[in-house]
Order: C-alpha cells, then sequence, then structure tokens
C-alpha cells in the first residue's frame, strides 16, 4: 500500500485545476498529480503513489526499481485498471491477498530474486 | 544496462550480509515498520540471510492491518446505500468486514468503484451530481496527500457529493507507542522509505533521543534492507542513537514541503484506535474544521456497529512484536488467509499474511531445533 513506483514523465498538462502529467511505468501510462512536485519537467523520472508524484528521482536508480518492481508483481498490482482489480477479486477468496499476487509474485521473485540465484539478466 | 546488473548482483547483497555478521557481537532486535517492508524481507529472505541473534520485528505498519474493523463495517454499510458510489483502492475489496467485504457488497447492487487515484473519486462526483461519491481513505503519510488533495479540490470546485472515509494513521506516534510498552523488546527502527518521503526524517530525531534508539530511513529492495540493518547494528554495537538516512536517493530531511503543506491545512492531529493495538493519541489525522463537512462519517451518521474480534486472535501481540506469528497458536490452524481471524492475516502486507503465504511455519525456536541453518 505504501509502495511508489518510479517513472518517466512524458507530457505534462494543466486542468485548470491541478498540474497534470503523462507517466510511464514500463510501458503502462498513468495520469499522475505533479502539483508536489513543481521542479520536474518532461522527460524527468519521479516516484508515483497513487496516482501523485511525490519525488524526483535520477534515472539510473528508477529503471533499476521498475525493474525489480515488475519481477515482484508490484506492478500489475499498483497499476491495476477497474476491470483488472475486480477480476482478481472476482476469483480470490475473501482474504489477506485478494488479488491473489502473493503466491505468484512468490514463485516469480523467488525465480528471478538475484541474491538468490547470484545472477542479473 | 551494466550498472543495473552489478547493482542487483546477489554478491554485493552477499557481502553487506557478510558485514553484519562480521559487526554483530552480541543479539539485537530490529523492527521495520513498514508492512511493505515486512514483505519484501519474507519474501526475499533477508531475515535468515542474518547471523542468528540478530532478530527482525515486523511493526505495525501495514494501514489495512491497523483499520479498525468498525470502520471496514462503516464503509460497507455507506457502500450498500442506493445513492452511493463508493470507490476505494483494490486491495481493500476482499478484506472482510463482520458480514461481508466490498466486492460482495457490489454483488448485492452496491455501486463499488475500484480507484487508481482519489482524482479519479473527484472526477467521477462531478460526473454524477446526482449521487454521494465516496472515497475511503485508508493509509499513512505516503497515502495522505494524494487524499489531502482530492479533498481540496473537491472544496475549491464546489462539489457537495463528495465525502471521504478517512482513517490515516501516522508512523512516529506508532514508535512512540511501542518504545513506552512495558514489554518492549525493540532496540532499533527501520523508518519507512516512502512515508519519509513526503514527511523527511525531522520528525524522528527526538525519538532517537528520548529512547536512545537508532532510527535508519530505509527502502524497500533487498539491497535497500540489508544495509539498513547493517547500518543500525554498527549503531547498537557502538552504542550510539542517532537517525540515518539509507534512502538516500528518494528521502530528503525536510521531506516533501508542497505536500506537507496541504497536509496541514486539510487535517489535523487526532487520537486513532489501531486494530490489534488500541488507541494511540495523537496517531493520526483527520480532516479539520474547514473540510469537517467533507467527512463521510459525519455526512452518514451510520450507526449501531457491533464488532467483535476472535478472542483466539494475538494479532496485537504480533503487532506490538511480542510474538512472531508461527507463535501463536491459532496460525495456520483456525486462522488462514481463507479464514482471517484478525488483523495481521487479513492483508497481504500483514506480518501473518506474509509468513503464511511464504510457508514459514515454524517459530524461531523450532527453527533452531530443528537445526535450520542460516544463509550466508
Amino acid at each position: 500500500m505504501c509502495l511508489a513506483i518510479p517513472g518517466k514523465v512524458e507530457q505534462i498538462t494543466a486542468d485548470g485545476h491541478v498540474r497534470m502529467g503523462r507517466v510511464n511505468f514500463g510501458g503502462v501510462v498513468k495520469n499522475v498529480c505533479l502539483d508536489y512536485v513543481p521542479e520536474i519537467v518532461v522527460g524527468d523520472y519521479t516516484i508515483v503513489h497513487v496516482g501523485f508524484a511525490l519525488t524526483k528521482i535520477d534515472e539510473q536508480s528508477a529503471l533499476e526499481t521498475l525493474d525489480l518492481f515488475r519481477k515482484m508483481g508490484a506492478l500489475d498490482e499498483e497499476l491495476a485498471t477497474e476491470e483488472e482489480a475486480f477480476a482478481r477479486a472476482a476469483n480470490a477468496p475473501q482474504s489477506a491477498c485478494p488479488d491473489g499476487s502473493c503466491d505468484l509474485t512468490g514463485k516469480n521473485l523467488r525465480a528471478s530474486t538475484p541474491d538468490k540465484s547470484g545472477s542479473a539478466q | 544496462m551494466k550498472y543495473l546488473n552489478e547493482f542487483r548482483n546477489g554478491e554485493i547483497a552477499q557481502r553487506m550480509a557478510r558485514e553484519i555478521w562480521q559487526v554483530a557481537t552480541r543479539p539485537w532486535k530490529i523492527m521495520e515498520v513498514c508492512g511493505g517492508q515486512t514483505h519484501s524481507i519474507i519474501r526475499n529472505g533477508i531475515d535468515q540471510m542474518l547471523p542468528p541473534g540478530i532478530e527482525m520485528i515486523h511493526g505495525p505498519g501495514c494501514p489495512v492491518c491497523v483499520t479498525p474493523l468498525a470502520l471496514i463495517d462503516k464503509a460497507l454499510a455507506i457502500a450498500a446505500q442506493p445513492s452511493v458510489i463508493f470507490c476505494s483502492f483494490g486491495d481493500m475489496l476482499r478484506v472482510p468486514g463482520t458480514d461481508a467485504d466490498l466486492f460482495q457488497i457490489k454483488g448485492r447492487g452496491g455501486d463499488v468503484r475500484v480507484v487508481y487515484s482519489p482524482l479519479d473519486a473527484v472526477e467521477l462526483a462531478v460526473k454524477h451530481p446526482d449521487k454521494q461519491v465516496v472515497f475511503f481513505g485508508v493509509g499513512f503519510e505516503t497515502t495522505a496527500p494524494a487524499n489531502a488533495m482530492s479533498v481540496h479540490l473537491a472544496k475549491r470546485r464546489g462539489l457537495e457529493n463528495f465525502s471521504l472515509l478517512v482513517s490515516h494513521v501516522l508512523v512516529p506516534p506508532a514508535i512512540e507507542a511501542i518504545m513506552s510498552s512495558p514489554e518492549n523488546q525493540v532496540q532499533a527502527f527501520l523508518a519507512a522509505g516512502h512515508v519519509c518521503s513526503v514527511m523527511g526524517f525531522w520528525e524522528y530525531p527526538p525519538l532517537a533521543d528520548q529512547f536512545q534508539i537508532p532510527i535508519v530511513v530505509t527502502g524497500f529492495e533487498p539491497l535497500d534492507l540489508l544495509d539498513g540493518i547493517r547500518r543500525a547494528v554498527i549503531q547498537l554495537e557502538k552504542g550510539e542513537h542517532h537517525v540515518e538516512n539509507a534512502y538516500e536517493r528518494i528521502v530528503t530531511y525536510a521531506g516533501n514541503l508542497e505536500a506537507q503543506r496541504l497536509l496541514a491545512e486539510v487535517f489535523e492531529i487526532t487520537d486513532r484506535s489501531w486494530r490489534g493495538i488500541g488507541v494511540i493519541p495523537r496517531s493520526g489525522w483527520r480532516l479539520n474544521d474547514n473540510y469537517r463537512d467533507f467527512d463521510a462519517e459525519e455526512r452518514f451518521q451510520i450507526r449501531g456497529i457491533h464488532t467483535e474480534e476472535s478472542p483466539l486472535c494475538k494479532s496485537g501481540d504480533v503487532l506490538r512484536g511480542a510474538i512472531k506469528p508461527a507463535e501463536c497458536p491459532a496460525f495456520a490452524k483456525q486462522c488462514t488467509p481463507r479464514h482471517p481471524l484478525g488483523a495481521t492475516m487479513v492483508s497481504s502486507e500483514g506480518a501473518c499474511a506474509a509468513y503464511f503465504n511464504y510457508g514459514r511455519f515454524l517459530s524461531a525456536d523450532e527453527l533452531a531445533s530443528a537445526g535450520v541453518a542460516h544463509a550466508r
């Protein structure tokens, strides 16, 4: 719930109320509020939590973190569309992990965790 | 991507773990406050890379876990009303209240929506002036700026059909409550990195002084966590107690001032009840007088909610770090993610759920007596 995901600001718009931007999270693009990061310009990387950019981050750190979060399945959880969220809930028991991603990401991560395998791609 | 490969290389993790083994001469108990960190520690086996005496205690840092059952029930009661569009993040859908969850309320005809951002809920209020749009604003300091902006915008745009069901909780008062408990065993804290991206870490030096504890601002990735633990152990061994930032690529001392400014404009400090722990004084935010009209609890006046926690559940002890999940008699027996008895089994970030999902069915003592070797 408190995970913030890095993404690249591709476009900045003002909707008359707030400063918004199109932010690309490794292929998934979302509308993000940029009001809390006035220093951000197009091309910058920022970390985003529930549709709000919280701070600027350098490109290298952003790409590394994005890569790891993808392997952990965290992107699917954080960036799911409403349809995806409900589809997961429909197939999940009433439980700790409504979208069922824990078991999946656990397996995925175990197979690809750098400190276990000792290598990266 | 050469740098990426090197940074992710297991050798660095092994080297950091080795340094912890070299530095640690005594047992130490370190608490990570954030549920995301708990999840990462268990999923990546970070705790099993540590020397046997270095114990990670999992704190009350999962916002879903600490949300009182009564508030979940209130959310369900509001969501079931025909005039309401009830908006939430996806992770609340299958969190059980006393009789149902939000997904089931939707199945019974309630208009429950999952939004990516609280601003999406504001847009729904603009599009549906004939409906009451309610956003379920749960979370720590990381999520609060988003919720603050939603209600600030709703007010500026004169949206009388938008409200926030808010249960914000704060990390520093939780640290204070844990350290003040007579049963406390925690000797150092890993402060939650993304909470600090918003709030900075200026609130922590007085806590480090008062309780003489190292506090290390720490991220979520395996190397971040090992680095945070390494720095905490070095301080403990030297008898030092100050605040360190092991997450410099994200966190500054002052934090995000723009966000803090809006938080101060919208919220005020209040006592909050933490599920499994009880009321912690001045441990949360609620909407202040200027925004009280947007408080869903005021608007809907839901009464007559009586909730009862299972007498078997020891989640309070787990949240305070007094026991490990597997040491609860109900763990993986009466209490599983499919049939959770308490808060810490409910959310995927909860310590009990993390232990269950990653097969940690034995207590530390049982593991030791079974001769399970710690990875080096």
